[in-house]
């Protein structure tokens, strides 16, 4: 029977995550990974938030993407759970609806990866009519 | 919800909105009863407040109008047999206990609860979490500080590290032979 892992297998993967990750960012800023934020309450645990988070985690971890993901609370968009929203390296955060499965391989492959945007996205802010008027 | 895994998300994330440094996650299988028991030192609830949250039209959030967490958790046990109850105290934090029929035909899967505790630690960086799993004598204690601190300056909410947890928690949960 194989070894049930314990926290001692952690430190041994730590020393490998360290290598890569310092690697591509040296000046430590968390800033340059992309970020995920999972809305993760009731109304998003029940559309299925857990299942999406955890498939991105998934492909994440598969396609070796140095992404952080976390969980959020209520973004207030009930109606369009499971919400995420996927902020890139210096760009606006972007908020999309409606991910199930598909989507979210989509969100990953063509947005995380390639920074094309994709189907479902809810505006958040009038960031851009607001800077028009004041021009 | 589907399974007893998102009840524990939803109340962890509650303990996470109410600004809460340390959560605990204590489950007990013994016998023929399941308990959940989370303790948290957020900013706790006035009496009254503790009274309405079961009232699933009280939410202290203001995106929504409905609170359903706390309601739909105590169904679950309630249809089990068993009850949910909160005890919380202005500026200390609040405690919910639930407890279940564990073997009740009515009782929910507890789903992938390995996945749930990982995200759970992983996904809100800034609340540690202690969780405990007693089967009757045995138990297996998973300390987020404790993973922090052997992660040093590897951030935490890497996909790779969500991933380790979630395969410890299911071989030491495996080893425990718990039921569900």
């Amino acid at each position: 029977m194989s070894k049930v892992k314990s926290l001692a297998d952690l430190r041994k993967m730590k020393d490998e995550l360290q290598s890569k990750v310092h690697l591509r960012e040296q000046s430590d800023n968390p800033e340059k990974l992309v970020q995920v934020k999972v809305s993760m309450a009731t109304c998003g645990i029940a559309s299925g938030a857990k299942e999406i988070m955890n498939y991105m985690i998934d492909e994440m971890d598969n396609q070796a993407i140095e992404a952080l993901v976390t969980q959020t609370g209520c973004m207030g968009f009930c109606h369009a759970e499971p919400t995420i929203e996927v902020t890139l390296p210096n760009n606006a955060p972007i908020v999309y609806g409606h991910v199930d499965q598909k989507r979210a391989e989509e969100i990953i492959n063509k947005y995380i990866i390639r920074g094309e945007l994709v189907d479902g996205i809810i505006p958040v802010n009038y960031e851009t009519v607001k800077e028009n008027k004041n021009d | 919800m589907k399974d007893l895994s998102m009840h524990i998300t939803d109340i962890v994330q509650n303990s996470v909105r109410a600004k809460a440094k340390l959560v605990e996650l204590i489950i007990n299988e013994t016998g023929d009863q399941l308990s959940f028991t989370f303790v948290d030192d957020g900013c706790g609830m006035d009496e009254e407040t503790v009274k309405k949250v079961s009232d699933p039209f009280y939410t202290s959030r203001t995106t929504r109008k409905v609170g359903l967490g706390i309601p739909l958790f105590t169904q679950s046990a309630e249809q089990t047999g068993g009850e949910l109850k909160i005890s919380s105290t202005i500026g200390k934090g609040t405690t919910v206990e639930v407890r279940l029929g564990l073997n009740h035909i009515d009782r929910p899967p507890m789903g992938d609860l390995p996945s749930t505790v990982a995200m759970l630690i992983t996904g809100n960086p800034e609340t540690e979490m202690i969780f405990t799993y007693n089967k009757e004598e045995e138990k297996f204690v998973l300390d987020s500080r404790e993973v922090k601190e052997i992660l040093g300056d590897v951030d935490i909410r890497l996909p790779q590290v969500t991933s380790f947890l979630k395969e410890m928690i299911a071989e030491n949960l495996k080893e425990l032979n718990t039921t569900i």
